[in-house]
């Protein structure tokens, strides 16, 4: 397969531009931060989501959805970031669908049909720390009865709050650190003894600390086997982490985009400054970033689709590789606009905050190089 | 099976049966480089490999066959290319005249001189060399002020080249000359002649490396005939209009210069790991250098995804006019990264100029050569340049 978009991805990617550019832009992220709205995101837009067909990319058509892959929920992605959209559709359509899709036909039975609607939110309970650790998982899940019992505390839930669902990672059997032993959950957020705190983040979405006391759920919220969600939940993290990926090279690339057309505008010593070398090198050093960290990107989501063996250290490669270069492009933009850059009434600020938030969702640049190193064997 | 898949399969059992086993080894220098040409230097295995390929015309297998190439198609080429990366399988041929020449002829050459001069290369029969580059005409190349005076019947050449690559091994060479000095980039030929003509003398030039793969080459009333035969002009394209055919052939240098950024081992820290020990849990045990490895890790496997979008995007005309010049800036700057981690993940050792252990300090003369890549074929600085001003459509001052 060639590494570019085909007619069809094209189409969608048109059909996605318009959509963020037209209902989800910027405008839409300043009015749900300063109306101070609980979800962070608009249920409203989320419908419409639905309704373009975006939430069931990676549902099979025999389960209503439009059985696409990773390349073409990417490409929704890279719209999402481009214009800095606030919506489920990272937490809920990417990951929590590919972890359902792990998991047996009753569950996807339950939940598919309310994702494809529009009507339902997923949330994703893996981080226990500041720092997403997946190997660390603590939380602990006991058997009682016919099912289990949930204790512990999550945080950093993306859009946890406005959830009806929580993919949750806990530990049936072993310790820390193995492989064997976790198993993933799907949770009803109404389940007794699961409470949540929301909270605003710096990109203006909203995350929350999820606690279990005693939640008990039944045997068929197993997502997948018992004490085998390891590769269920790396099938998760693939998924999500490609898309976050995607999503931040959205981020990078609107930020650039953005900052060229500045630099060609702003005059001082009575001259264009896009015309000065010094501004110049930094730019086309930061397109030649962004494009190879598109490839990255493309790589690991064609990767992926293929069910590449070697999709992982791909997927660990794009999300480090783009979280860097966004870094660049966002701390790049705002230097360029100068004094405007610091200002909440320009959208350079935004894109550094949305870059922010992407960055430890999933594993920062830091945590996925030092996978490819592990991976290497090093 | 699909065409596509019955055509692997017989490309693998074609190359492992007909590589000999020498040409399965892993590069060691630049002696195992096979240039071929009048007077080549051959090392056990590399004839017979050379025109076996050329036999089939897998030395350029995606030129037309009547120019002795293997006529294959877009994803043919690609397959060969994957086998023969997956096998350990050595490049059959190398050369400027496939790689430069060759591409300048198929667009810009006539028929005859695509039928002249096409097939020698092919076959490794005709080592060429590149005259570009003047002691006073570096970065801005059209200022290049050899001249070729019209004569009648031929042309007469005056002036000196530099930094003409293995000048001094190449049988003929494709120069620019100027045809008209009243004129900048409108006053510029694109002229074939053999090195071996009267008045043409090459001087390699000792490099920072030790090595001498540059010559500086002079031109003294160097008399080149205008026509090789029927219909074979030695000019390529029109007279005076030469800078077309050069700046097309700069986007190929380009590129292929850029090839070197996703050259190498995948991964540089598996292969330190082992010579620099590991701690209680497996890792390279020099933290610092191990997270630089990695670092170089994500670079290296990311340009190579570039590497491969960028041929893709480049075959099927989707990317823009000026990509190649990106993919050189990151290419050479990626690949001066990766030696400067090698030099010094190797430390004293590495420093060793002339010893067996060292292979006649090969890391270290390796690590000096890279230098060259950000100058050769257009600096950095301009590469952003052009990247700026054509692809971000930044202003000119």
């Amino acid at each position: 397969m060639p590494l570019y978009l085909n007619d069809d991805q094209k189409m969608l990617q048109d059909s996605a531009a318009d959509f963020m550019k037209g209902e989800g832009n910027v405008a839409h992220l300043r009015e749900f931060r300063d109306k101070n709205c609980k979800d962070g995101f608009s249920h409203a837009l989320w419908k419409q989501f639905a309704e373009m067909g975006f939430t069931g990319i990676l549902v099979s058509e025999e389960e209503g959805g439009l059985g696409l892959g990773h390349i073409e929920a990417g490409v929704v992605l890279e719209e999402i970031g481009r214009n800095l959209t606030p919506s489920p559709f990272l937490t809920t359509a990417v990951a929590g669908v590919e972890a359902l899709n792990a998991g047996g036909k009753a569950l996807r039975d339950k939940y598919f049909p309310g994702i494809l609607s529009g009507d339902s939110v997923l949330a994703l309970a893996i981080d226990e720390g500041a720092k997403h650790r997946p190997d660390k998982i603590t939380m602990a899940a006991t058997r009682e009865g016919n099912g289990f019992k949930l204790d512990g505390k999550k945080q950093f839930v993306v859009q946890g709050g406005s959830a009806d669902t929580l993919v949750v990672a806990a530990r049936t059997s072993g310790s820390a650190g193995e492989d064997k032993g976790l198993t993933l959950f799907a949770v009803d957020t109404s389940a007794a003894g699961l409470s949540r705190n929301s909270v605003r983040l710096v990109d203006s979405a909203m995350a929350a600390h999820v606690e279990f006391d005693g939640v008990v759920v039944d045997a068929d919220a197993v997502i997948g086997e018992v004490d085998e969600g390891g590769a269920v939940l790396q099938r998760m993290l693939n998924a999500g982490r490609a898309g976050a990926a995607a999503e931040t090279l959205g981020v990078g690339t609107g930020a650039m985009d953005i900052t060229v057309e500045y630099i060609k505008g702003r005059k001082q010593f009575d001259t264009i400054i896009g015309t000065f070398q010094a501004l110049q090198h930094r730019a086309a050093h930061l397109y030649s970033e962004l494009e190879i960290a598109r490839a990255t990107v493309l790589k690991a989501q064609q990767m992926l689709d293929e069910g590449s063996s070697k999709a992982e250290l791909m997927v660990s490669v794009a999300k480090a590789k783009t979280g860097k270069t966004t870094a660049l492009s966002v701390k790049e933009g705002v230097q360029m606009h100068g004094g405007v850059g610091m200002t909440d009434e320009y959208d350079i600020g935004l894109y550094m905050k949305r870059d922010r938030a992407l960055a430890e969702f999933m594993g920062d640049s830091n945590y996925h190089t030092n996978l490819v190193a592990e991976m290497h064997g090093y | 099976m699909s065409d596509l898949e019955s055509f692997r399969e017989e490309t693998v059992a074609w190359l492992e049966a007909n590589c000999p086993p020498e040409m399965r080894e892993p590069f060691v220098d630049e002696s195992d480089i096979c240039w071929g040409g009048k007077n080549p230097t051959f090392k056990p295995g590399q004839k017979e490999w050379m025109d076996k390929m050329a036999a089939k015309g897998w030395t350029v297998p995606d030129w037309p066959k009547e120019y002795g190439g293997g006529g294959l198609s877009r994803a043919e080429t690609k397959i060969l290319l994957q086998e023969m990366g997956r096998l350990k399988i050595r490049s059959p041929l190398s050369s400027f005249g496939i790689w430069m020449l060759g591409p300048a002829l198929l667009h810009f050459g006539t028929e005859e001189q695509k039928l002249h001069f096409l097939p020698p290369i092919a076959r490794g029969e005709v080592r060429w060399c590149q005259g570009y580059s003047e002691p006073g005409s570096g970065s801005d190349l059209a200022s290049l002020q050899t001249s070729a005076e019209d004569k009648g019947d031929h042309y007469l050449i005056n002036g000196q080249k530099i930094w003409t690559s293995y000048a001094d091994k190449a049988d003929w060479i494709f120069c620019l000359t100027r045809t008209d000095k009243s004129t900048k980039h409108k006053g510029i030929s694109f002229m074939l002649f053999d090195m071996t003509t009267k008045g043409v003398e090459t001087k390699p030039i000792v490099l920072i490396s030790g090595q001498s793969a540059f010559c500086e080459t002079f031109f003294a009333d160097v008399e080149v005939p205008k026509s090789y035969g029927d219909g074979v002009s030695s000019v390529v394209g029109e007279v005076n209009r030469g800078w077309d055919v050069a700046k097309y052939l700069l986007g190929h240098e380009r590129s292929m210069i850029s090839g070197d950024g996703s050259s190498g081992a995948a991964s540089l820290g598996s292969k330190f790991a082992d010579q620099y020990g590991r701690d209680e849990m497996g890792r390279l045990d020099d933290p610092m250098l191990r997270a630089q490895m990695a670092d170089m890790d994500i670079d290296v496997l990311a340009f190579r995804a570039m590497a491969e979008r960028f041929g893709d995007t480049f075959k099927a005309n989707l990317c823009h006019p000026a990509q190649p010049n990106m993919m050189k800036y990151a290419g050479t700057e990626i690949n001066k990264r990766r030696h400067e981690l090698i030099m010094s993940a190797g430390g004293s050792e590495v420093l060793e100029w002339e010893s067996e252990a060292t292979n006649g300090g090969l890391t270290a003369r390796s690590w000096l050569r890279t230098k060259a890549n950000s100058i050769e074929g257009g600096t950095s600085e301009v590469m952003l340049n052009v990247v700026s001003k054509q692809i971000l459509q930044l202003p000119s001052a």
